[in-house]
Order: C-alpha cells, then structure tokens, then sequence
C-alpha cells in the first residue's frame, strides 16, 4: 500500500501493527493474572497496565512489592528496566520532533516496543512521508494493540482468582522475561551485557531490598557497551 | 501481601517516571544529537537488567522455598534456547510452559 494520504497512513500502520495481537493478547492476559494472584484487585491490575503500559516493568514492579522491597528500590528497578524507553525516544526525534507538543506527547505515552520497532521501519523506509504522515501511521500503530492491552489485563485479573495453585504461575514472570530477551541476543555485545549481569547478580543475591539487581544491571550495561567499543576498534584495524 | 499504599505509589510514580522517560527526547531534547558514550551504555539496558532480575528466581525460586527445582531450571533453558533459535516470543513461553508443566507433572 503506497502511503499517499494521512489516512492512508493510519491505516498502513493499522495494518502493521495488527500482527502483534497475538503477542499482547497473551501478554496482557498473564499480567492481569499474576498481579491478581498477588493480591490486587481487577481495578488496581487495570489502572496498572492503564497508567504504566509497560509489560517488563509492570512485571519487575509485582515481582519487587511482593518480596517487600522498599518502594524506592521498586521504582528504580522498574524504570531500570523502562530505559530502553528513552533510547525509543531518542530515535524517534528526529522524524516526529516537529510534530504538535500535544502529538508528541500522545506518541510518548503510547511509545511500546512494538509501535517504536514497527513506526521506525517505516519511516526509514519511506522519509518521504510528510509529519502528518508518520503521526497517523505511528497512531495506526497502536490503535489495533493498546486497547487490548487494557481489556485482556481486565480479563486476566477478572479470570485470575479461579487460578489453583499447582499451575505454577510463579514462574509465568521468569519464562516471560526469558522469551521477551532471547531475541535481542544480536551480537556479541548483547550477550556479555547478559552473562555479566547474571553472574553479577547471582553474586549479589544477598545484598539488601533488590539493590543487587540494580549493580548487576549497571555491570551488564558496562559490560556490553566496553564489547561493543572493542569490536568496533577491531573492525577499523581490521581494515 | 502487597501493601496498598505501596501499590498506588509504585502505579503513579512508575506512570509518571516511564511517561518522562518517554517524552524526554521527543518532548524535550528536540534535534539536539546525545553523546554517543551514553547510547551505547543505554543499547544495553534490557538484555542487563531482565536477566538480572530473572537469574535469582531460577536457580533459587522462592515458590519451593530457595531449593533449585529440576522442573523451573530446564523450563527456563527451554525458554531462552527456543526464543534464540525462532525469534519468537510466543513461541518461546509456549515451549518453556510445555516443559514447566511436563516436568511438574512427571516428577510429581
């Protein structure tokens, strides 16, 4: 579909966008679910995923406040794990910064990893397209996938409490996370920023209110950035 | 249990803090380019800080009072090994869902 009109925009986003159904339908769902077995309501685990929409960080905070860890640690654990979000950001700049403030910040709280993944392709693919344009495709975007988010959290947390034990969902947060980070492994880099975080952080299983999960995350962060320097060192002597 | 207090706290400040960190650049930086030191630092932010955070649980998880589990361990290596081969998150969480239950249930 060749972009020629805004609403021709909005609807190539809508288009692309729509895939990632299938991811936040299960996502959703499974917070809605966990944060009920934690012990929030279906009211508290909507205004979550309403006020937040941030699927990792949602997760890391409910993992945090139910080991009791003091509300600071929480919310710099959780937004840790919401950085990326100021890379999107970042990216973003250049092709929507000359949009309207109030655009802009409707992007800023509908910036997800699929609508910053998607609405970057596109508009590298195609800088042809006016400010307008990339607006309406950047709310085609999300329009297929934020509106889920909200309803399947409520269906989950409506679902939640018939939950029996046995199922397991403990470990519902780590596979999560596990099969959320598994393909980012691109390079070398990302990998050492993986394997030094864990080791860090298994090291620091006894330090205080979750503050080792902070150290280990900076030591990571350290970690892949010096790999990343190294490599691109090697690969301009290697020329 | 989760203190409500707490709860309403944590869903403002991490509302407001992950809105900020959303905006700050479009919103407030504008054209102005970042040192690159600083991205590079920030391209790895992710792949430190989930695993950081997931590591503890599953060698030590709490839901069997710290003891390592043969079950959560091998859904966990399921988990990450599909997720690196297919690409697929989806894909993933239903192979280390598979293996998690499979287990629980053969090793009873």
């Amino acid at each position: 579909m060749v972009i020629t009109t805004t609403k021709s925009a909005y609807l190539k986003g809508f288009a692309d966008g729509a895939p990632f159904i299938l991811v936040i339908i299960p996502f959703a769902a499974l917070f809605g679910l966990i944060a009920t077995e934690a012990g929030l309501s279906v009211i508290e685990a909507l205004s979550f995923s309403v006020v937040v929409i941030a699927g990792a960080a949602q997760f890391t905070a409910l993992q945090l406040m139910q080991e009791q860890a003091p509300t600071i640690i929480v919310l710099a654990s959780a937004l840790a794990v919401n950085l990326r979000m100021a890379m999107y950001s970042a990216s973003l700049t250049p092709w929507i910064g000359a949009a309207p403030l109030w655009q802009r910040a409707l992007a800023a709280y509908l910036t997800v990893d699929q609508s910053y993944v998607v609405a970057v392709g596109q508009f590298e693919k195609a800088p042809e397209m006016t400010i307008p344009q990339r607006m309406a495709y950047f709310f085609g975007c999300v329009t297929p996938i934020v509106p889920l988010w909200y309803f399947f959290t409520f269906i989950g947390a409506y679902l939640g409490a018939q939950v029996p034990d046995e199922w397991a969902l403990d470990f519902a947060i780590p596979i999560t996370f596990l099969a959320m980070i598994a393909p980012m492994f691109r390079t070398l880099a990302h990998v050492a920023a993986a394997v030094v975080a864990v080791v860090v952080s298994l090291l620091a299983v006894a330090v205080p209110y979750s503050l080792g999960v902070i150290v280990a995350g900076l030591a990571g962060m350290l970690a892949g950035a010096q790999v990343e320097y190294w490599m691109a060192s090697a690969a301009r002597k290697g020329r | 249990m989760i203190d409500k207090t707490t709860l309403w706290i944590v869903i403002a400040g991490l509302g407001i803090g992950s809105f900020f960190l959303r905006f700050v650049f479009t919103g407030l930086v504008g054209n102005r380019a970042m040192p690159e030191w600083l991205l590079r630092h920030l391209r790895y932010t992710a792949v430190a800080v989930l695993p950081a955070l997931v590591a503890p649980q599953v060698i030590w998880p709490n839901a069997t009072g710290g003891e390592t589990d043969t079950a959560r361990l091998a859904a966990a290596v399921v988990t990450l090994a599909v997720g690196i081969l297919t690409k697929s998150v989806i894909g993933a969480i239903l192979s280390g869902a598979a293996t998690l239950f499979g287990l629980l249930y053969l090793l009873g």
